[in-house]
């Protein structure tokens, strides 16, 4: 029973080895790789019959797009979706645990999970957390005890709200929600303001781009709009068909034949026991 | 925000291509700060004379700091020889006046684009500090990564082992080397975060100048 190679973390959860490492590495010039953040412009809102959720569906690497249309919006419980804002990895990650634990939780209760069990689960995770676990989400649902729309920031904090706005493009579709919002919408307007929000985020945030994604929620039904809008068509395509023939040059072929370096002799039987 | 430094800078795109008897110069036309757009028309191509245009990228008060000067430069130019200056002079001029603020520079990438004293299309793609090359074709800027590969595939000549030595001009047709940019810079757009809003196309030939421009994504 040799020692293991690696030393996996007794329980799971991060590990925090490589700090001294980093910290020297970084301070002698070599910087980190860029995570994969959504720099993004995610919305909810409540109307009359429940809860509308918005989100733009960019992806970024830096300053470089690596997903045009992902999924911002995840599902949490039949009731319940989350919008994510900041490091994919991490709003992926929380949203699909938190999303098993509610599962086990409405087998264990027999009940239709609410909005405040997923806030306080996501809540007590990220602040345990302190804050390096980067997601900042959107929480909306509709359970026995009415609609709910809550936000929750890195740290742990959170917020209940009428209207919510996150992530780089939070300012720009907040301006909408705070000139047009008004109690007692009907699906069709509150529709029309998450996408003129989200839109707001797209065009004037440069985090922020590509389509609409929506999702409606009302007591016993959801409609989840995938690309409801998708405002960004390319702009430019050429009638002439790029073709890439050309290839790396072959200047000199030679083939050097490998001899061989064990000798294979038969002997009768050898594998036998 | 960790990095103040660059949120003033305005990356953007600039490409040039040179022909046979044209030359093709471009930008798109927005100007950004961090994630948020300043302005969606703001023209980053310069005349600097009848047949030199410079297109810079980078901290757009050196740039423009940069074309005030070279303008001087030329207008005096002007007086004392009794006609405009050539590209490549141009070019030469442009690269004295870079590396003689070496130890505090223009926070300008440029690409400089014209017709020589033959009519034969000229680009010259330059650094920071002044070093430059006369090339076929060039991209500088947030989307040159994206960029210059694509154009390398499409215009680059054969390996010198194997021919002798080329032109430094690209064997397409004014109208496939328009096209190419406008392919170029939609598909910069579609994966460049400060690639956007406008194309503006500067096409040098024979005839004269002629100004071109196209939607790009604003999103």
């Amino acid at each position: 029973m040799g020692k293991a190679v690696i030393d996996v973390p007794p329980k799971g959860g991060f590990s925090f080895d490589l700090y001294k490492r980093n910290a020297m590495l970084s301070k002698d010039g070599v910087q980190l790789p860029p995570f994969t953040k959504t720099g993004t412009t995610i919305v909810g809102l409540i109307f009359q019959d429940g809860v509308i959720l918005g989100a733009d569906t960019r992806a970024t690497s830096g300053s470089i797009v690596c997903d045009k249309n992902c999924e911002k919006i995840h599902y949490m419980a039949p009731n319940i979706y989350c919008c994510g804002a900041g490091t994919a990895a991490d709003t992926e990650a929380v949203t699909d645990m938190v999303s098993s634990q509610l599962q086990l939780h409405r087998y264990h209760t027999g009940r239709e999970s609410r909005v405040v069990t997923a806030l306080t689960y996501l809540k007590r995770h990220l602040f345990s957390y302190q804050g390096h676990v980067s997601a900042a989400l959107v929480l909306g649902g509709v359970d026995f005890t009415g609609p709910h729309l809550h936000t929750i920031y890195p740290h742990g904090s959170t917020d209940t709200l009428p209207y919510a706005t996150m992530g780089s493009g939070s300012l720009a579709a907040m301006a909408i929600f705070e000139s047009k919002y008004k109690e007692g919408l009907t699906r069709d307007e509150g529709v029309q303001l998450v996408t003129e929000a989200i839109c707001s985020g797209i065009f004037n945030d440069l985090g922020s781009g590509s389509n609409v994604d929506i999702c409606v929620i009302t007591k016993g039904n959801k409609e989840f709009l995938r690309n409801h809008l998708q405002p960004n068509p390319r702009t430019y395509v050429s009638p002439k068909e790029y073709s890439f023939t050309k290839k790396t040059e072959v200047l000199l072929t030679k083939i050097t034949p490998l001899k061989e370096k064990v000798k294979v002799t038969e002997v009768g039987d050898a594998m036998e026991e | 925000m960790e990095d103040e430094q660059t949120t003033f800078l305005t990356l953007l795109s600039v490409v040039a291509i040179a022909g046979a008897d044209y030359c093709v110069v471009a930008a798109d036309t927005r100007m950004s700060t961090g994630y948020s757009i300043l302005t969606r028309g703001y023209s980053k191509i310069c005349k600097l004379a009848d047949k030199s245009f410079m297109a810079s990228s980078g901290f757009q008060a050196d740039v423009k700091a940069l074309q005030k000067h070279l303008s001087a430069k030329h207008l005096i130019y002007q007086h004392q020889h009794n006609k405009q200056m050539s590209c490549p002079a141009m070019a030469q001029l442009l690269s004295n006046t870079l590396y003689y603020k070496r130890f505090f520079p223009y926070y300008a990438f440029n690409v400089l684009g014209g017709l020589d004293n033959e009519g034969k299309g000229c680009v010259f793609t330059y650094d920071a500090v002044g070093s430059y090359e006369r090339v076929g074709y060039s991209a500088q800027g947030s989307g040159s990564t994206l960029i210059m590969p694509f154009l390398d595939n499409q215009l680059k000549s054969p390996s010198p082992l194997l021919l002798p030595a080329v032109d430094a001009v690209t064997p397409l047709s004014e109208g496939e080397a328009i096209d190419l940019v406008k392919t170029v810079f939609a598909s910069a757009t579609e994966r460049d975060i400060y690639t956007g809003d406008r194309l503006e196309i500067v096409v040098l030939n024979a005839d004269g100048t002629r100004y071109e421009y196209m939607e790009l994504r604003k999103d």
